[in-house]
């Protein structure tokens, strides 16, 4: 067990690699209650999150959400969140369990009158489903007739007296959900699901498999690939940020940063031969030149290969540049990849 | 958890076995069930000197880097080159074929520092 983010989580429940694997080729279970959920309620709150957030939330019908981030006024990444649109003029903002108090302390901070704003934190339990044979689980668990929500939707279910919010995402570039419940129900539907589960092989997983999942993926870790120094244009989290919209908080500097070009990148790495697997804050190198420093690494249980992220300095970070990552004062030759690291064949 | 009663222990966990003029050194049972998966070992190299509670090798798990001490003073004479092509010889076996590496040592009194099985099942509960 580790302090994570103000909780004790489970850094495995057995091993990871088996815990990785499970995910892959099954279902798996994480405990996710530390994630924080704000309520973002009133006439304006389309219009205020707006400025609030990077992503357009206009978007997303009711019943679907967006990943998106909140920003400080230099563009630096608050936290990385995803939006739940819940009502015409009602959100969900499920966000990251370091950084709940601190969303809410900003968000309060700038919030418009006629919005009313709640941390519900502490009211839910929440566990993420993930794996290939989430959909059968689920058919099992409310009934072969029921549909589960597309990708990036979410609906609210009943089962067996206690009330479910599902989530189709997740963090591990598996099909999954993500179930939010209240908190006094967490330990029966943690159990109920490992019981109706047994025939899928789910098994409970922890934080060091949730890490190798992302990372394979590529999908950023706040606090890790992302900070308040960082932001999401160099984050290569682009895609996640409109432009288009006349105001938010950032949007100068992003706009800056798009027409100059970030100093540094981003970028998924692969090492080249089997050796020690790279950790956070190895340098890097290119031709003995000092150009960035990893931010994620790890042994990848899928590739059974070496891979991380590193910000490395903009002209050095093309797909397919040789680097070299210096661990414990030797450099091991790693070649610049595209996202994702792993793709299922 | 399997602790020997033949062996001698670090308070960093590694086994400490006595071959007469040397020791040969492994990590216990214990520490390979917290570390799982060990993935990469970076073994020291022939006649390095040691002093006691140096950091001479490093065994890695998907988790984490972990330093591996020379339990007493000492020289070098032997690693385990089969943990280079299969680190998971430590978690099979940690106590055989997972040992990791044999020293020479500079004074047998050394040993005394060490914990004996009873001692070491206490620390690790």
């Amino acid at each position: 067990m580790i302090p994570f983010g103000g909780w004790l989580m489970p850094v495995q429940y057995n091993s990871i690699v088996e815990e990785h694997r499970v995910v892959r080729n099954n279902v798996g279970m994480f405990d996710i209650s530390h994630m924080g959920q704000l309520i973002v309620d009133g006439r304006s709150a389309r219009e205020w999150l707006n400025k609030m957030l990077t992503n357009n939330i206009d978007k997303p019908d009711v019943g679907s959400g967006q990943y998106t981030f909140l920003l400080n006024e230099h563009a630096g990444i608050i936290d990385d969140l995803i939006g739940y649109r819940i009502g015409e003029e009602k959100f969900l903002l499920v966000v990251n369990a370091s950084r709940t108090d601190e969303d809410f302390a900003w968000l309060d901070r700038h919030r418009s009158h006629d919005v009313d704003l709640r941390n519900r934190s502490a009211e839910f339990g929440g566990v993420a489903i993930q794996g290939p044979r989430v959909v059968d689980l689920f058919h099992r668990l409310l009934g072969d007739d029921v549909d589960l929500p597309a990708r990036n939707q979410i609906v609210d279910f009943k089962l067996e007296r206690m009330s479910l919010t599902i989530a189709r995402t997740g963090y591990t570039g598996e099909d999954g959900v993500e179930v939010f419940f209240s908190a006094s129900d967490a330990p029966k539907f943690w159990n109920l699901v490992l019981e109706k589960g047994e025939r899928f092989g789910i098994k409970p997983c922890g934080l060091g498999a949730r890490d190798t999942l992302r990372l394979e993926m590529c999908y950023p870790l706040n606090g890790s690939d992302l900070s308040p120094e960082r932001n999401p244009i160099e984050a290569g989290l682009g895609s996640f940020v409109d432009l288009t919209k006349p105001d938010f908080i950032g949007r100068e500097v992003l706009l800056r940063t798009k027409k100059d070009g970030p100093r540094e990148k981003l970028v998924p790495f692969r090492m080249k031969d089997k050796g020690p697997p790279p950790r956070p804050h190895y340098l890097v190198f290119d031709n003995g030149e000092r150009v960035g420093e990893v931010t994620s690494g790890t042994l990848s249980p899928s590739l059974n290969w070496g891979v991380g992220m590193a910000y490395v300095s903009t002209p050095h970070a093309k797909i397919g540049s040789k680097i070299d990552i210096e661990i414990r004062g030797q450099k091991f030759p790693a070649t610049i990849e595209k996202k994702p690291l792993y793709k299922k064949s | 958890m399997n602790v020997p009663d033949d062996l001698l222990y670090a308070e960093t966990h590694e086994w400490i076995k006595r071959e007469r003029e040397n020791v040969r050194v492994g990590i216990t049972d214990h520490a390979q069930s917290e570390l799982t998966d060990v993935v990469y070992v970076e073994l020291p190299k022939k006649d390095r000197q040691a002093n006691a509670k140096e950091a001479i090798a490093v065994v890695e798990s998907v988790k984490a880097a972990s330093d591996i001490y020379a339990p007493v003073k000492g020289t070098v004479v032997e690693a385990n080159k089969a943990l280079e092509s299969n680190p998971a010889l430590l978690n099979t076996d940690p106590f055989g074929e997972g040992w990791i590496f044999v020293l020479k040592i500079d004074n047998a009194d050394d040993l005394k520092q060490l914990k004996d099985a009873a001692a070491y099942r206490k620390q690790i509960g």
